[in-house]
């Protein structure tokens, strides 16, 4: 499914080269707080939100693959976050948002609403 | 309902072992102990490395906190006087009468003197005590030759230490040889020749019948056979008698031979009271080693808490040691005494090697032996002895040496029962059972078994069962960092060295598969910080870092971070107490002093992270390394300088060695302490390397942390000048970091280490490997090129940028909320942040 299909409005967050290839930044993004990644297979942003640790801290975990998916390391008790479903890989009834992310001219550019579950 | 009360008299290494295994269950007891000496339990066992190094704190085997502690009365230096069975009381030299309900006698043995006139002379001394040791180095001071009377194991001890005080050593012996009751001849002859070629001379078949007035020394001893040899001192090593004086008076049965009686439960003719250790006379026999002891303490112990399931049943008194520098080793019926007995022997004169099999008539079983030499088998001989074995064809192949078919003891073939550790009493079938519940290391055995943890020598025996048994459990041990690197972290570590790769992406590229992950970036970054000292923050690096190492600060629970300035040494001055204190202030940062001698400035968000350096910085601070699997803090007393009893200067000393090693990166975080005295205010054996002052330099330690299973530090070496104390400071370091696995402390790393301390020992001091030279290269160029990551990174605006709180805006994360406590602020918890949004 192509998330990016059914998306209504985009909000320029940043330029691509804002963020460090293997790692992540903090955006606000239509007033809620979303961890964007620049990595090896493309960006992606996830709800910064830590369920586990109750607190904005996704942007700063570790990107990386488990098991053939693409993941961010929680960087307060490591839980994993896939970062195509936001679903937790050691707890699978816990996720996090997904926004969809996409690069025009250099910019990344966000969806302004997540992903539908 | 008042206790019972429990009186122990004797407080040596097996009463201490009763103790340890009292308040290891519920025991219900008042309890107090006696203890003639001035001090609580010490390692006897050990005394002669008192000569060579160790202090009297490094034997101490308990001391008066754990007394208080577990609430039990310690009187030191009070003996008992008379016990009186009849009334259930002891009276002690102070002229105190005290009740028992339960009594243990723990009195242990006293050296026993021959009764040669003479005897009684100043300079003519005993070794047992730490006060006989103190007498023996005063007597030694106004010595040149010393004789040791008594050639048995102790004798040969005692004449390591009159060695290692310089005296010209002699050894007589009433006997025709060395060790009469564990060797046979030939290995005898070879330790004999072996102890002379060091220096100690030897007399056998010597009884001395005077000691009078010398020539060219203060003494002479006469001998029966009319020779003579004049000395300076006289050491009486001639065998021990136990102490039963006291439990003879109260008219308990005791042996011919002097020795209290005992029963299975150690109990005495009277059921009030128990005998253990070298006073206790089973079935005929006094047992002078510890571990039969140690047995009896736990029985002992067992029976005084109303579990009477096990009994003593005898100890084998096998014995592998090393003596004067040669390893000895007798297992059983070494004399070949059994009936029908006959014998194999392997000898190799110019490699100084005996060893000799006690075989059954059947030829299939294996009644004892005897290695001089080269005691490498001793542990697989005595599993054929203890558990009746059957041996191999061709037995004598079991001594040859190593590499000609030498068959290997299949431990598979070993019953559950057979005791592996002989110390801790700990079997096959444990170990077994520890490896099934998911100890696959021979650390994680030891501490979870305690096998091979008191004198090491079962440690090969104990890996060979851990090797089997994971075998035949079809548990697969892989110490692959991840799915990514099928190599260990010492693995990857020798790949980047070799292969001079200086980012993740090569290595994953040349040896990894998929993208890498929170394991393997974090342990790549730390071996390529190691190896080649980098700014973390370079764009190729900053991806791998964990958090704390990204933001150069600890993470906190609330997504906030700690700041940490280095404070060398703790030593700071007022002004910049000032600025930290300013800073805090302006930042409103919930302050604590930690437990390093350094301040701790907690509640800084990301973005206030580069304002507050940029202001220590400023007022002259560096990076503390808090945040990094790195040196902390170097704790230091004030030493000298100040301190009445200091005898070196160990505040300048901890500042030299933090700055030396600030900054680099480790397998896991590495604490050190410097202490000026013995007195040991930094408690520098709690750290990974301790040093403590001595009269003539620095003794070094090793290996000890604090936390979840706190671990004492070993002495390494003793003093030692500045520059051996960093060279082998540099050394231990950086072969810690190659070889050591990922967030493997020292300690851990250590007890996994085959070989154990003197393996490290012989890498660090003696170079075994050749790679002295290499250790220290690699950790000057690590010295040389270390930069403040702090400092580095308030310049470069490209790296500031990364800490702002969001890459499109500026404000502060809403859901960072504080309430104050105290006088200061903490993190709200979550009821009270109700009403906020997520």
């Amino acid at each position: 499914m192509n998330i990016k299909a059914n998306v209504v409005g985009w909000e320029d967050i940043c330029a691509a080269t804002d963020i460090v290839r293997g790692t992540g930044a903090a955006a606000r993004v239509s007033g809620m707080q979303v961890a964007v990644f620049h990595t090896d297979d493309g960006f992606f942003a996830l709800g910064n939100y830590d369920p586990f640790s109750d607190a904005n801290v996704l942007a700063r975990g570790i990107v990386g693959d488990i098991g053939g998916k693409l993941v961010v390391a929680s960087p307060v008790y490591k839980q994993h976050f896939c970062l195509h479903t936001g679903i937790c890989l050691e707890d699978m009834s816990v996720s996090v948002p997904v926004w969809p992310v996409t690069v025009r001219d250099g910019r990344i550019l966000i969806a302004a609403q997540p992903a539908a579950a | 309902m008042s206790r019972p009360e429990l009186v122990i008299i004797g407080n040596g290494m097996v009463g201490q072992s009763l103790l340890e295994a009292l308040v290891a269950v519920d025991h219900g007891y008042n309890i107090t102990v006696f203890c003639e000496e001035p001090r609580p339990a010490y390692d006897r066992v050990q005394l002669s490395s008192w000569f060579s190094g160790s202090t009297t704190e490094d034997l101490a085997l308990t001391t008066t906190a754990f007394f208080d502690e577990h609430g039990i009365t310690l009187r030191l230096g009070e003996r008992v006087e008379r016990i009186d069975r009849e009334a259930g009381t002891v009276v002690s030299s102070n002229g105190d009468t005290l009740p028992y309900d339960k009594l243990v006698l723990a009195t242990g043995s006293y050296p026993f003197v021959p009764p040669i006139p003479g005897n009684d002379q100043p300079h003519c001394l005993v070794y047992r005590t730490i006060e006989d040791l103190e007498a023996i180095r005063d007597s030694a001071a106004e010595s040149k030759r010393g004789v040791v009377i008594g050639g048995g194991l102790l004798g040969l001890e005692a004449a390591k230490a009159l060695k290692d005080l310089g005296l010209d050593t002699h050894v007589v012996e009433f006997a025709p040889r060395l060790m009469a009751v564990q060797l046979d001849e030939g290995g005898a002859r070879l330790l004999r020749r072996k102890i002379e070629a060091l220096g100690v001379q030897v007399h056998t078949s010597k009884a001395t019948q005077q000691i009078v007035a010398g020539d060219a020394c203060r003494y002479r001893l006469e001998f029966a056979d009319g020779e003579s040899l004049d000395t300076d001192m006289v050491l009486f090593s001639a065998g021990i008698r136990p102490a039963d004086a006291l439990a003879r008076e109260a008219g308990l049965e005791v042996g011919e031979r002097g020795g209290v009686v005992i029963d299975n439960r150690c109990c005495t003719s009277d059921p009030s009271i128990f005998a253990i250790g070298e006073v206790a006379l089973w079935s005929g026999r006094i047992y002078g080693l510890v571990a039969p002891g140690y047995e009896m303490a736990r029985i002992c112990a067992a029976h005084l808490t109303g579990d009477t399931a096990r009994g003593f049943e005898g100890a084998d008194m096998s014995t592998k040691l090393k003596l004067l520098g040669v390893e000895v080793g007798s297992i059983g019926d070494a004399h070949g005494m059994t009936p029908g007995a006959t014998s194999c022997v392997f000898e190799d004169g110019p490699a100084g090697i005996y060893k000799k099999l006690v075989i059954d008539e059947s030829g299939k079983k294996l009644l004892g032996a005897v290695l001089v030499g080269d005691t490498a088998d001793y542990g697989m001989l005595l599993q054929y002895c203890l558990n009746d074995m059957k041996l191999p064809e061709q037995a004598a192949s079991l001594i040859l040496p190593a590499g000609a078919d030498k068959p290997a003891l299949g431990v598979d073939a070993l019953p559950d029962t057979a005791q592996i550790c002989s110390c801790n009493n700990v079997s096959k079938g444990d170990l077994c059972g520890a490896i099934a519940s998911g100890c696959t290391t021979v650390g994680g055995l030891k501490s979870e078994t305690k096998a091979a943890s008191t004198c090491g020598g079962c440690a090969a025996l104990v890996k060979q069962v851990l090797d089997a048994e994971l075998v035949r459990q079809g548990i697969e041990v892989n110490n692959h960092v991840c799915e990514h690197f099928a190599y260990s972290r010492q693995e990857l570590y020798h790949l980047v060295r070799v292969h001079g790769i200086r980012t993740f992406d090569e290595l994953l590229a040349q040896f990894g598969q998929g993208r890498g992950c929170d394991l393997c970036k974090p342990t790549v970054a730390s071996i390529l910080a190691s190896c080649w000292n980098e700014f973390l923050l370079k764009p190729e690096h900053a991806g791998l870092q964990d958090t704390n190492d990204y933001f150069l600060a600890n993470l906190q629970k609330d997504g906030t971070y700690s700041v940490v300035p280095r404070v060398p040494g703790g030593e700071i001055t007022p002004q910049k107490l000032i600025v930290i204190g300013e800073v805090a202030q302006k930042y409103d940062l919930y302050t604590k002093i930690t437990g390093g001698q350094r301040i701790d400035m907690f509640g800084a968000r990301v973005e206030q992270l580069p304002l507050i350096w940029g202001e220590l910085i400023e007022a002259g601070f560096e990076s503390g390394h808090a945040y990094g699997k790195s040196l902390r803090t170097v704790k230091s007393c004030v030493g000298s300088t100040w301190c009445r009893y200091g005898v070196q200067d160990s505040v300048a000393m901890a500042i030299f060695v933090e700055q030396r090693y600030r900054g680099l990166r480790s397998p896991h975080k590495l604490k050190m302490a410097v202490s000026g005295c013995t007195r040991e205010c930094a408690e520098a054996q709690s750290k990974d390397v301790g040093v403590i002052a001595t009269e003539k330099g620095w003794n070094l330690y090793v290996c000890g942390n604090g936390g979840m299973r706190p671990r004492h530090a070993e002495l390494f070496a003793s003093d030692l000048d500045d520059q051996t104390l960093i060279r082998y400071i540099d050394r231990f370091l950086m072969f810690y970091i190659q070889t050591a696995d990922r967030l493997q402390r020292t300690s851990v790393w250590r007890d996994n280490l085959e070989g154990g301390l003197e393996y490290l020992q012989d890498v660090i001091i003696h170079d075994s490997l050749g790679i002295a030279e290499e250790l220290e290269t690699q950790m000057q160029a690590v010295v040389d090129t270390y930069v403040c990551e702090w400092k580095r990174t308030v310049e470069d605006a490209e790296a500031v940028k990364r800490f702002n709180a969001f890459v499109n805006d500026d404000t502060p994360d809403e859901h960072i909320v504080y309430v104050r406590e105290r006088g200061q602020k903490r993190p709200a918890r979550p009821e009270e942040k109700k009403g906020e949004p997520a």
